[in-house]
């Protein structure tokens, strides 16, 4: 490598990590006999890729360190350029982190002992996917772009179909492949249109380009597409729910929590190449998040399968992200410096957050599907007796995630509507009615949200054991609690301590847009975090008071352990208990006409009615109600095509010949 | 600082005075003398001295519940300015961090109810978090319009600084407001005609059924934190629907002090003249409230 910039160790400490990352699935390739142990130092290998990973992108951020480097190759696509800016190192942080983490919690959760089949090809391409991300943000070449890109893609294909032998598992995969290639395939457009527009296979500037021509709409609008549907912006989020509910939970959980972040990166990075977007682009990008925000936890709501559910709502905290990036678009189109800090702020602050609570959330249910064994919030309940530990971090992921204060989720969002309440405060003309209709979307988006994950926590752990298979669950060993307890950690550290935050967030600011820097804002004056710390320390404080006193009042006051009230009815059983999709009943029936809840309520006759069934699910509107049944058309339509599918090699060989024939005349 | 005293007492003492005058209303309408003013003082005081009783299926969160409701009360009322005072909190966005607490306290209470596995409570739960759900978007078009009228982004001088001279071009939307803030008053804090905090008959109550488990000084916070977020969120409303101020610092307190309590005679009146809705209707009622609000946004937004 020849750095092209005076370089310091912050690149090629980011390098060695991802070259440990990759190369940690190696050993376990050779240790058939032996799989635990390779995976052991798989996870040994991870994490201190991921350690150097961290310090470089850490000095990269804190220092401010922009450094370009080009490795020499002989491929005709310019030079193969990589670099690491403020920016790259913000998207870093999570891929190495999380990485981490899940790498030690999958020693736990899939024990090669159990997994003998599996394990050596998730911890393989576990390495690859996490290098892969983290060798994504930094590539400044399209094709190198690509090249990362679809590694990551397929490995993450392999690592979320681990148990292939399942049907729903191979389902699951096939529509992950399917959408994948769609939008890898919008993005090759994407970057054939930049190539025509700069004549360079290199990533152009920041704000180089003109936004103004028909060119760099289609631009713009490719790169949404494509990224978009990686990152599951309604109604590109086809794969997102079953990839993530049938992925193991350490995967689902490094999808979700950065994986798909990868998409929000590219959008933000292709936006950032033109100067001045237009305002369009920012109002389609916020009505996009917030479409993607209010389904995403509407669809969420209507789940049983608690992985389901929280794949579900990973798509509507995208929404969020994307309607801070489209308030920033917004603001850069029309000029106010305020609205793009605030707005960009928001958004990448709610990226570090979700990719601290969504693995939270998704390690936890891998600990409560282990002890359980079922995914099925219905059959659960009462875990909080045998789980203590979990059911204390999964609440923290769970407040997190629904945006209260005094954790992590609060502050992401309180910047994102502090954004939008600017621009519906100060903006002019259609900017300022989007950005005010979006506060109330947000608003109902977080109630959503608090009923969704109330149904989820009270149903799974709150109340009495559903079914057998909930009453004896045991807590997860100390190497699946460890990661989980750092997480929630950090939830409740940058909850209490949002500063450090906006501080981590003022170089990646500056280096995402130029005129940022000019225009001299700061984003801790803006945003007034530090008063979100004395509303943390007082309610936290009042809370300790109250404690107190009232342990007191217990001690001093007589105690008595009865039943429930049931009003006078005294044997109440488990089985009378409001169920998740009671909880959630109303709710579900005022927004049928997207949920489109499937079930028919089975008849009953006379007083003592005989045995009935009765089963209900919420089918997943675009892909369900709309992508099968229109494939199933044209696959029924074009079957014809099918005869020339026959199986016969010699027949295939001649079609080639035939074609190459049928191109040289028309080439005449 | 003197007046930050003030505000710290006022939220402190006053709260369960307004269901006193709220009690007495009613029982001036159903023709009977009624209990005095002072009893939810002398209940609450009688529960912090009572035993507690537990159902066994209950875990810490039970106990949690009441704890945080009534912490997160205190800590909003510290963000919401009073009369013509502004807020000992304030700064930019703090009317965020105010609805959301209130929302850290509708998750604890919604979960202290379903720790206890009865239908009845599970039930009470379903419908704090439905119909919040709907009560959330009408506040935050409330504060939109607010931000744009007054050009500011904290409830302090939102509130406080230029609704009396916003009065007279902007009547149309803030009358909206009221209306639709008013409905919302009255459903956050289960009042007739969403829920009736009297009511005996679980399976139409909505927050009295979520705390039917609660018992001794527990219930005794439930009681108080109930009071001090009707008085919080009923200081909101005030300062849209009453904007009257004295000029003097020390006489605005007596304004506000005033202008509650007719507040709470208001809430009585309402109580005694319209009975319960049926619960299918709340969310439309809900819903209505925020088209109200939207509408109010378009004014501002023209």
């Amino acid at each position: 490598m020849n750095p092209a910039t005076d370089g310091s160790l912050s690149t090629p400490l980011v390098m060695l990590g991802i070259l440990l990352i990759t190369l940690s699935g190696v050993p376990s390739l050779f240790t058939r006999k032996n799989a635990g142990f390779g995976q052991k130092l798989a996870s040994l290998f991870v994490t201190a890729g991921a350690i150097c990973g961290l310090i470089g992108a850490f000095s990269s951020i804190i220092l401010n360190r922009s450094e370009t480097f080009i490795i020499a190759w002989g491929l005709p696509f310019g030079p193969c350029e990589i670099a690491l800016d403020p920016f790259s190192g913000l998207f870093l942080l999570p891929v190495f982190f999380i990485s981490a983490c899940c790498s030690i919690y999958g020693i736990g959760y899939w024990p090669a002992a159990e997994h003998a089949e599996t394990t050596r090809k998730v911890t393989f391409f576990f390495g690859l996917t996490a290098a892969s991300m983290a060798f994504l943000v930094m590539a400044r070449n399209m094709v190198l772009f690509l090249v990362a890109w679809e590694v990551m893609a397929l490995s993450a294909y392999f690592i979320l179909a681990a148990e292939d032998h399942k049907k729903e598992v191979r389902e699951a995969g096939f529509i992950y492949l399917a959408a994948t290639h769609t939008g890898t395939l919008t993005l090759f457009a994407m970057f054939a249109l930049l190539h025509h527009v700069t004549s360079s296979f290199l990533f152009p500037a920041a704000a180089s380009i003109d936004a103004a021509t028909p060119l760099s709409a289609a631009i713009l609008i490719a790169a949404l597409i494509g990224f978009g549907m990686k990152a599951g912006l309604m109604p590109l989020h086809v794969w997102l729910p079953s990839a993530h509910a049938n992925a193991p939970s350490h995967i689902s959980a490094i999808m979700s929590g950065v994986l798909i972040k990868m998409g929000i990166y590219g959008i933000i990075r292709v936006v950032s190449f033109f100067s001045h977007p237009p305002l369009w682009c920012g109002v389609l990008i916020l009505a996009a998040g917030m479409t993607t925000a209010v389904l995403g936890v509407t669809f969420a709501m209507g789940q049983k399968d608690m992985k389901r559910l929280l794949a579900y709502s990973s798509i509507d905290n995208i929404g969020i992200i994307a309607m801070g990036v489209g308030v920033a678009v917004i603001g850069q189109a029309t000029g106010s410096s305020t609205l793009a800090m605030l707005g960009m702020a928001g958004a990448l602050l709610h990226v570090l957050n979700h990719a601290i609570f969504k693995p939270l959330l998704f390690l936890n249910s891998g600990s409560v599907i282990h002890a359980t064994g079922t995914r099925n919030i219905e059959a659960m309940g009462g875990l909080a007796r045998a789980m203590p530990a979990t059911s204390i971090l999964f609440l923290t992921g769970t407040i997190a995630i629904c945006g209260l204060p005094p954790l992590n989720g609060f502050v992401g969002e309180y910047l994102v509507y502090l954004a939008l309440f600017s621009g519906a405060k100060d903006g002019g003309g259609s900017s300022a009615a989007f950005m005010a209709l979006a506060v109330p979307s947000l608003a109902l988006t977080g109630g959503l949200a608090l009923a969704c994950f109330a149904k989820l926590y009270g149903t799974a752990f709150l109340g009495l054991p559903r079914s057998t298979d909930a009453e004896h669950p045991h807590e997860p060993g100390g190497t699946m609690l460890a990661p989980i307890r750092v997480l929630a950690f950090l939830a409740l550290l940058i909850g209490l301590f949002p500063l450090l935050a906006v501080k981590l967030l003022h170089y990646p600011l500056l280096s995402w847009s130029p005129d940022l820097a000019q225009s001299g804002l700061t984003l801790s004056t803006l945003a007034p975090v530090t008063w979100i710390t004395m509303a943390g320390v007082t309610l936290a404080v009042v809370a300790l008071i109250l404690y107190v006193c009232y342990s007191r009042q217990l001690k001093s006051t007589s105690r008595q352990t009865t039943t429930t009230w049931g009003c006078g009815y005294v044997r109440p059983s488990a089985r009378m208990q409001y169920t998740g999709s009671s909880f959630t009943e109303t709710l579900v029936h005022l927004f049928k006409g997207v949920l489109r809840p499937r079930g028919k309520e089975p008849e009953l006759k006379g007083y003592f009615p005989a045995t009935r069934e009765y089963a209900s699910n919420i089918p997943d509107l675009v892909l369900d109600l709309i992508i099968i049944p229109v494939s199933r058309g044209i696959d029924f339509g074009f079957s014809f095509v099918r005869k020339l599918q026959h199986g016969e090699y010699h027949l295939y060989i001649l079609y080639i010949f035939v074609t190459m024939v049928a191109l040289l005349i028309w080439a005449h | 600082m003197t007046h930050i005293l003030i505000h710290i007492l006022l939220v402190l003492l006053m709260p369960p005075l307004l269901l006193g005058v709220i009690g007495k209303t009613k029982a001036f309408f159903a023709g009977r003398v009624g209990a005095p003013y002072l009893q939810p003082y002398y209940d609450i005081w009688k529960l912090m001295r009572k035993g507690s009783v537990f159902s066994e299926t209950t875990t810490w969160l039970f106990r949690a519940g009441p704890i945080v409701t009534l912490s997160v009360a205190v800590t909003a009322s510290l963000l919401i300015p009073l009369g013509n005072h502004s807020a000992p909190f304030s700064f930019a966005g703090d009317m965020i961090l105010f609805a959301y607490l209130f929302g850290l306290a509708r998750f604890f209470t919604v979960a202290a109810a379903l720790d206890t596995g009865s239908s009845f409570e599970g039930m009470g739960g379903a419908r704090e978090a439905t119909f919040s759900c709907l009560a959330e978007p009408t506040l935050f078009f409330a504060l939109v319009v607010l931000a744009r009228l007054s050009g500011s982004l904290s409830l302090s001088t939102m509130l406080t600084g230029s609704i009396t001279t916003l009065w007279p071009d902007s009547a149309p939307s803030l009358i909206l407001l009221a209306g639709s803030l008013f409905i919302i008053l009255l459903a956050e804090n289960c009042r007739v005609p969403f829920d009736d905090p009297n009511t005996h008959l679980e399976l139409t109550m909505i927050h009295e059924v979520m705390v039917l488990d609660h018992s001794g000084p527990a219930f005794g916070y439930i009681l108080y934190g109930a009071a001090m977020k009707l008085f919080v969120l009923g200081a909101f409303f005030l300062h849209i629907a009453f904007p009257f101020k004295a000029g003097d610092p020390f006489l605005d307190w007596g304004v506000f002090i005033i202008a509650m309590l007719l507040l709470a005679v208001v809430i009585g009146i309402v109580e005694s003249i319209m009975a319960r809705l049926r619960m299918v209707r709340i969310p439309q009622i809900l819903v209505a409230s925020t088209i109200l609000a939207a509408f109010a946004l378009v004014l501002v937004l023209r």
